[in-house]
């Protein structure tokens, strides 16, 4: 708690500058002396110099201070730069975003903030108006949103994901809308005066859902993909809805009377709106991504183009006044696949971050300023208004998933139980745009007042309550998990056997769920989008160049397997923090990190097939949107690297990042030098694995020389002699080794295994010779020579069991048996 | 073999209590098997060798074969069929019923372990109930060869760290004399214990009918 003592100071400092600022330049402009905490005040800096012209001096002044001309900028840079420090500071005591939503964070922050300026005396920020919002800060947050949708569990729940999001939020409208209206006919609450029209559009406001915070709760106890899913699309898409209703709604609010065929028109208008923003958004996202073929001479521009694209889809969707959510959405699911292809990956690292950081700054700002709002404008506190609005939104937003998951279920495969339901229902936090949009209401709305305060009420009350008390309660009921980070090879065979298998399963039965339809899209798109979309030169050796990002990815998953398995779940706001809390964790036991590290040697491998069925056969899975995950995998790589345990260790990820970065080919068939490092890898893997065999290391000549010798096939498996028969029957090979006129064997006492890379060239001749050597050899050799032989050439030959040679009872590993 | 069917509503009936699926989806099944067949009563491996959808599938084999095992019937006989009849292709094709929202805890624990017994029939081609390291390098290498550059050599490493991994997992005090002979059969479920299958090895099999729906039409 320490730590919320220097945030507050640091809050406080920052506070203190920045409103001491404009009292410092009073004394330059003494005529405008209230300016202080305002992100955009309106017109005041222009007319601060013309009030008083015959201050100017006619000298040329030595130094002049010109505050009103860089305020604007320089306050919301300083509101951003706060509101930043403020995340740093959360994150250095990291406890406390596991516990407590970052939003209520922020939201407290904005309390603080808005406290001191309200003791101060100092006027609101009047940043928020309904252009600046609108403009400025819900493209950001949307696009984020959009960009890193996970598309694959995205598009297999689609029809759910869009029910939920589309009806559900209609219903939390018109259900919340009605009741409201009937609770204002209660005359002790005095809230007569307020109409359907204006109910309406209050309840559309607050039935936008933001469970950024339910969210990252849900990935961190990894929820079973689909309520994780459906959750997502909720809110993207019921932002979408929201704004549709609400400038609905608020053009209705302004009419006196509502026609009948008003209603039809409104009816009709929502599905204009809602598909011509999709039309644009698709359309938009072709252009970018067709434009973007043609980027690779000029890639330091490269990510504007998304950027550009992105936001004109926005604008000229706004332009029509159709949905310029669901355009940007459309527009970034459609340029991502295609555009990411032929960006290169740096630009595709800054566009992820660049996306990622714009939709944080502009929710964290929003949720400050809702803190700062909530203490310095003037509420008007209803109680009955305000607590039925609450009791409401908790009403219908229950009954809404009962019985929307009664209608859905029965076309699901997997149906959703009551705990699914349960997290669904509860995980409708309100946030960063409901409160944007009630503030930003007309004032022509009589009861602005009220419906700015019902809203924070519903907030702060979702955010804070359900926010908080998400993370046990779900733990609590045992939600049905999806084990997200997988750590064992044969989990990971099978969930690709499995995958085959259904595929197989589905053609022989001939009922494609949406494998029909994925297959006919992914011809047609194999046909003619990705020629026409993604780069020409590329097209012959597609190939080549996608094996050769995916060894580069795979090149950095060695490096980081972790953050690799957090970011595979969709990244959501915090997961990039969650990342680097992570890197700083030491590493636990020498015994995850061998798990992980033939993990990787899997994943390395079977994220070929992976890409191979998706891109080239297509039929198995959707566009593999793991494919291109990296953020920030290189950056932390480094870290990792001086936090690796032994110092062995630390060498072995240059080395394959060296080998495996710069092909375009399969490491163990192209690249003869990238071959020692993998058997580092395993050696590594398997000493640390298995402690006891540390004692052998009395003669790692053996393996050394093993290194540089064709070795055995894989099929033999042998058990671990004994120490004292290796020892003694380490003189004999040494002898046969030393015997033998060669390069490799003189070498071949280097006790470090960083040593070993040297020496790989003059291997490949001397099988024979080396074969009674072998046969006495260790199972650390034995392992070890299984893994170099996949990945060269396979010898001729195979040495034989030896079951009768005495073995080690210290050594608990399980023994390879020769079964053949 | 049960592959003399009149298909009457009174069969039906008697699969539906052995399947669990709906005289529906048995219909539905029941058409597609006579679509692959060529309105046979049996199917043979050609026939299914023939499904073009299935022609990209890397592991076609191990599912073809999936059919025409004996130990799929649940009926703890060894060997594989020359050609099946329409009971056992719907006795495969129970495995992979979705699961409804009023299962139970124990019918799910029970299915979930016919899914892995499945899965693992896959794997032990010889049937002695244990998945011998050949055996495995077997399959992994299939899943592997649609990606060219890997090889057999990839392959084999994989299968062979992956069998490390099980034999340490399973028996962390194998003794010095021991040799780990291959996969059993709980130590198949005990790895694969982690691993998210209910919303995997499903297939949502449809009430109604697909005839008049496109893909029926362009399956085969």
């Amino acid at each position: 708690m320490n730590y919320s003592s220097t945030k507050r100071a640091l809050a406080v400092l920052i506070t203190c500058t920045f409103l001491s600022l404009p009292h410092g330049c009073n004394g330059e402009s003494p005529h405008k002396p209230n300016a202080g905490a305002t992100i955009l005040p309106p017109t005041k800096p222009d007319n601060g110099p013309q009030a008083y012209p015959e201050d100017v001096p006619s000298n040329l002044p030595v130094f002049t201070m010109d505050y009103p001309r860089i305020q604007i900028p320089f306050e919301i840079t300083l509101w951003m730069l706060l509101a930043s420090f403020a995340k740093i500071g959360f994150h250095v005591y990291h406890k406390i975003t596991i516990w407590v939503p970052e939003s209520c964070l922020f939201i407290s922050i904005g309390l603080i903030v808005g406290a001191i300026m309200h003791s101060v005396h100092e006027e609101p920020p009047a940043a928020l108006s309904s252009n600046v919002f609108f403009l400025y800060m819900l493209p950001p947050i949307v696009l984020d949103s959009g960009y890193f949708l996970p598309t694959r569990p995205f598009f297999e729940n689609v029809g759910t994901v869009l029910w939920f999001a589309v009806v559900g939020t209609l219903w939390n409208s018109i259900g919340i809308g009605m009741s409201l209206f009937a609770i204002c006919h209660i005359e002790a609450f005095g809230v007569q005066d307020i109409n359907l029209q204006e109910n309406l559009l209050f309840a559309a406001i607050i039935s936008a859902v933001d469970p950024v915070a339910v969210l990252n709760v849900f990935e961190d106890i990894s929820v079973n993909e689909q309520l994780y899913i459906v959750v997502f699309g909720e809110c993207l898409f019921s932002d979408a809805v929201t704004v549709v209703l609400y400038n609905m709604f608020s053009f209705v609010a302004e009419m006196e009377v509502v026609e009948p065929e008003d209603v039809f028109l409104g009816v009709a208008r929502f599905f204009v709106v809602g598909l011509g923003g999709m039309g644009f958004g698709v359309l938009f996202g072709f252009v970018a991504a067709f434009t973007t073929r043609f980027t690779s001479r000029v890639r330091e521009i490269e990510p504007l183009f998304i950027f550009m694209f992105s936001y004109l889809a926005y604008l000229v969707a706004e332009l029509f006044s159709i949905s310029s959510i669901m355009a940007i959405v459309c527009c970034a699911l459609t340029m991502k696949y295609y555009v990411e292809e032929n960006v290169s990956q740096r630009s595709c690292t800054t566009i992820r971050h660049v996306v990622k950081m714009l939709g944080s700054i502009s929710e964290t700002l929003i949720f400050f300023f809702l803190g700062v709002v909530t203490i310095t404008t003037d509420h008007e506190w209803n109680w009955g208004y305000i607590l039925f609005t609450l009791l409401f939104t908790f009403l219908w937003r229950g009954l809404g998933v009962l019985v929307l998951t009664q209608i859905i279920n029965p076309f699901r495969t997997i149906p959703f139980n009551m705990k699914d339901q349960f997290g669904l229902a509860y995980g409708g936090l309100r946030g960063a745009i409901s409160f944007a949009l009630a503030f930003t209401l007309p004032d022509s709305i009589g009861r602005k007042q009220l419906f700015v305060t019902a809203t924070i009420a519903v907030i702060l009350f979702t955010v804070f309550l359900q926010g908080i008390s998400i993370r046990p309660l779900i733990e609590f009921i045992n939600v049905r998990r999806t084990n997200r980070d997988i750590e064992s090879i044969n989990v990971e065979i099978h969930s690709r056997l499995m995958e085959h298998t259904m595929a197989g399963v589905e053609d022989l039965c001939g009922q494609w769920s949406h494998f029909y339809w994925k297959d006919k899209f992914m011809k047609f798109n194999n046909r003619i989008l990705r020629r026409v979309l993604i780069r020409d030169s590329r097209a012959e050796s597609s190939i080549v160049a996608l094996y050769k990002k995916l060894e580069l990815q795979n090149a950095m998953e060695i490096l980081d397997t972790v953050s690799g398995d957090i970011s595979a779940a969709a990244p959501s706001l915090v997961s990039l923090e969650q990342e680097k809390k992570e890197s700083a964790k030491p590493k636990k036991t020498f015994m995850a990190q061998d798990l992980k590290n033939m993990h990787n040697l899997l994943s390395k491998n079977m994220y070929k097939i992976r890409q191979r069925t998706v891109a080239f056969t297509s039929k198995y899975a959707l566009p593999n949107d793991n494919q291109p995950r990296e953020i920030l995998i290189r950056r932390h790589a480094s870290i990792r690297r001086s936090l690796r345990p032994g110092s062995f260790q630390s060498t072995i990820p240059n080395s394959q990042k060296y080998f495996s970065l710069p092909t375009g080919q399969s490491l163990g068939s192209k690249y003869p030098s990238a071959r020692p490092s993998y058997a580092d890898d395993h050696e590594t893997m398997s000493e640390v694995a298995y402690p006891t065999r540390r004692s052998r290391f009395s003669q790692p000549k053996r393996s050394s020389s093993g290194a540089m010798m064709p070795l055995h096939r894989l099929g033999t498996l042998k058990e671990v002699p004994s120490t004292d028969f290796l020892n003694e029957s380490q003189g004999e090979s040494f002898g046969k080794v030393h015997s033998k006129p060669r390069t490799g064997s003189s070498h071949s006492d280097s006790r470090f295994p960083a040593h070993r890379r040297h020496f790989d060239p003059p291997v490949d001749n001397n099988n024979g010779s080396a074969d009674d050597v072998r046969n006495e050899d260790e199972a650390e050799e034995e392992q070890q020579r299984q893994h170099r032989g996949a990945l060269r050439p396979p010898p001729s030959w195979a040495a034989e069991p030896r079951d009768d040679t005495p073995r080690n009872p210290l050594l608990r590993q399980p023994q390879w048996n020769p079964k053949k | 073999m049960g592959a003399t069917q009149t298909h009457s509503e009174y069969q039906y009936e008697n699969m539906v209590g052995k399947t669990g699926f709906s005289t529906e989806q048995i219909k539905n099944l029941h058409m597609r098997f006579q679509q692959l067949s060529g309105n046979e009563k049996t199917l043979r491996r050609e026939h299914l060798k023939n499904i073009p959808a299935l022609a990209n599938n890397p592991i076609k084999t191990e599912i073809i074969e999936a059919f025409f095992d004996k130990r799929n019937q649940l009926d703890n006989e060894l060997g594989s069929y020359e050609e099946i009849g329409f009971e056992e292709f719907l006795m495969v094709m129970s495995h992979f019923r979705p699961l409804s929202i009023k299962t139970s805890e124990e019918e799910r624990t029970a299915m979930r372990r016919q899914k892995v017994r499945f899965l693992f029939n896959m794997h032990d081609t010889d049937g002695d109930g244990k998945i011998t390291l050949e055996e495995y390098r077997k399959a992994v290498e299939e899943l592997l060869s649609e990606s060219g550059t890997i090889g057999q050599e990839g392959a084999r490493a994989i299968a062979d760290a992956a069998m490390l991994e099980v034999a340490s997992t399973n028996v962390p005090n194998l003794g010095p004399d021991d040799f780990y002979e291959g996969i059993t059969f709980e130590h198949f479920e005990e790895i694969l214990k982690d691993l998210e299958m209910e919303s995997r090895m499903h297939v949502r099999f449809l009430d109604m009918n697909t005839a008049n729906l496109r893909c029926g039409k362009t399956s085969s």
